[in-house]
């Protein structure tokens, strides 16, 4: 069941990711974006990271594509509005791409046999596992951290302004 | 719960890596494709979360938990970034009266 729920949930992923680039209506783009998240979040349920899978939800899908939606539908973009490159660029872009897929899949083919795995049952992404480490080893990027919210925050109202004085 | 998260025992970490790589390339496919300056941002995103799902799958078949933390840092700085870009895009369409990133080539040479 597990290994059926892993193609699963990669084949969503996936195929909602194409979506994102191919599909004309911004709007569609940022639904399909936020499937892939969910997506993803499942992966990482499957991973036993429930943390990050909260995490990931609570921050991606619920904070980060609402302020996308809400950017897009405030500048009030649709497909009519939606510039569109050329199709031999459009067809170079592909091909560049597909080229950065297979250098690095043959790249990154024999990765994960030069080390060794420990055959067990993870249990660090549970809450109380990450928690002690977040707070014991990474005190103080936990800290600095807030710092960085705080800048980004001041960023975010003074460009928003309408003229900077 | 016990048999959904038996992934590690049945699913080989290769299997990670090319889904990594498959979300990763079609982040950048994006990036190179579209012309809407939001919808590239949107493909960025994806490519932070392909290296994030790797991140997490080799930490959790480690059993390292640090790299499930730095995750964490990298999902905090991916906010601010959201918000701050975000802002930008919106004065650059209160500026140029569009998204369009072809009107930006004031850098190009």
């Amino acid at each position: 069941m597990t290994l059926y729920l892993f193609y699963f949930l990669s084949f969503l992923a996936i195929l909602c990711a194409l979506m994102v680039v191919v599909s004309k209506n911004p709007v569609h783009s940022v639904l399909y974006l936020i499937l892939t998240f969910f997506a993803i979040a499942g992966h990482y349920v499957l991973l036993n990271a429930q943390f990050l899978a909260a995490v990931h939800v609570i921050v991606y899908a619920g904070a980060i594509m609402v302020l996308f939606l809400y950017v897009i539908m405030m500048l009030n973009l649709n497909a009519e509005t939606e510039p569109q490159k050329g199709k031999w660029l459009r067809v170079a872009a592909t091909m560049a791409g597909g080229l950065l897929m297979v250098v690095l899949v043959g790249a990154l083919r024999s990765a994960a046999d030069t080390i060794s795995l420990p055959v067990q049952d993870s249990q660090i992404g549970m809450i109380k596992n990450l928690g002690r480490v977040l707070y014991k080893d990474f005190m103080l990027p936990f800290e600095i951290s807030s710092i960085l919210f705080l800048s980004a925050m001041v960023g975010a109202v003074m460009l928003g302004k309408k003229e900077i004085k | 719960m016990e048999n959904v998260t038996k992934v590690i025992q049945l699913i080989p970490l290769n299997y990670y890596i090319l889904l990594s790589t498959l979300l990763f390339s079609i982040g950048v496919i994006g990036v190179l494709f579209r012309r809407n300056a939001i919808v590239i941002f949107m493909c960025i995103e994806l490519m932070l979360n392909a290296v994030n799902l790797l991140l997490a799958a080799f930490s959790s078949y480690r059993s390292d938990p640090s790299g499930q933390v730095f995750v964490f840092f990298i999902m905090a700085v991916a906010a601010a970034e959201v918000a701050v870009g975000l802002a930008i895009l919106t004065m650059i369409y209160r500026n140029t009266g569009s998204v369009d990133i072809n009107f930006l080539n004031k850098l190009k040479w």
